[in-house]
């Protein structure tokens, strides 16, 4: 079973972040597990870390929220500014079917790449391509 | 389980929103920071019970608390539309109190304004899960729309199933371009208008009766 930490297979490289930009590459069927709140607490152990966690998936619309929510608590000056998150834009909503839409049940499948506001800047972005500028320390 | 929770909870919602028929509705005012939400708060406000909601300013995050302005009635066409007005703080996934001292501000000012932001985008965010019936999403045209606030936020307002209204304003200025809201949100109808000015606001209470009514 997989913990919730991102971190634990490069655990034993104490110095990654100091001279290079770490990323982590979170699969679908890691997450997949994980109730919301794990999930939130994964992408922001990663990003207050220093590094960029990109996620197979995403996350649906009600764990984005939560994401902001508990972003905006952590907040402190001079320490945490924030997250940049980019995902590429929602397909159609036409997409889901009736019985989709009635149960509750949301195609979250979209990648998403999320770092701290103070080292990710976008470029560019549309349908089918994110440009982000990275920054170290 | 899960299905028969979903299913609940899907049967409750249409049965809620049956009962409560007669009730105002809490409709809230959405958006990213600086797009005029306040002054259309204050517009609508205005307009129609002679109150203001709160302070305008062009300082990012002047509304740090969600405000409501209860009992607002609306009459359109002869039909009268009852809700309760909540602006709400910009939404945003970074607050960096450095962008507040380019506003004449000191540290400690812009570090208090910055610890009110993050927590009224929280609140916020927790309005827009629990406590509103409906959203007007406010946008300045004259900048890009295609934010990943934006949108997260639309992608929230629909999987909520809560009937949105997307207002595209700031029409007043050069470098307006409504269409390029149209265009990045195609599944919603964009209305233009000047909150400021009060350019189309007929056009948007016609929308809200028949949107929120």
């Amino acid at each position: 079973m997989p913990g919730p930490k991102a971190n634990v297979d490069a655990a034993d490289d104490p110095d990654d972040g100091d001279d290079g930009v770490r990323i982590d590459m979170i699969s679908g069927a890691r997450m997949e597990g994980l109730t919301g709140m794990e999930k939130i607490r994964l992408i922001l152990d990663g990003v207050r870390e220093g590094n960029i966690v990109i996620l197979e998936e995403g996350l649906s619309p009600d764990e984005e929220s939560k994401l902001i929510e508990v972003t905006m608590t952590e907040i402190s000056p001079d320490d945490f500014t924030g997250i940049e998150i980019e995902t590429y834009p929602k397909a159609e909503a036409g997409d889901q079917s009736f019985l989709d839409k009635l149960m509750g049940r949301e195609s979250t499948q979209k990648l998403t790449v999320i770092g701290p506001a103070n080292r990710i800047e976008t470029l560019h972005k549309d349908e089918n391509l994110i440009s982000t500028l990275v920054s170290r320390k | 389980m899960g299905l028969l929770t979903n299913l609940r909870d899907s049967i409750s919602r249409v049965t809620d929103g049956l009962f409560a028929a007669d009730e105002p509705k809490r409709i809230g005012i959405y958006g990213p920071p600086n797009a005029g939400k306040t002054t259309l708060a204050n517009r609508i406000a205005r307009d129609w019970t002679g109150d203001a909601v709160g302070p305008e300013s062009h300082i990012p995050h002047e509304t740090r608390r969600a405000r409501r302005k209860e009992n607002v009635e609306i009459e359109r066409n002869g039909r009268k539309v009852t809700i309760d007005i909540v602006d709400t703080p910009g939404v945003t996934t970074k607050v960096d109190y450095k962008e507040f001292l380019d506003h004449d501000m000191e540290k400690d000012d812009a570090v208090r304004r910055s610890r009110e932001a993050t927590e009224g985008v929280a609140e916020a965010m927790h309005w827009l899960r629990e406590d509103v019936d409906g959203v007007i999403y406010v946008l300045d045209s004259t900048t890009d729309p295609f934010t990943q606030v934006n949108t997260m936020l639309i992608g929230i307002i629909e999987s909520q199933d809560l009937p949105a209204l997307i207002l595209a304003n700031k029409t007043d200025l050069e470098g307006s371009d409504v269409q390029q809201i149209a265009n990045a949100f195609p599944q919603h109808e964009t209305i233009p208008l000047s909150a400021l000015e009060g350019d189309n606001m007929d056009e948007v209470y016609t929308k809200i009766a028949e949107y929120f009514g």
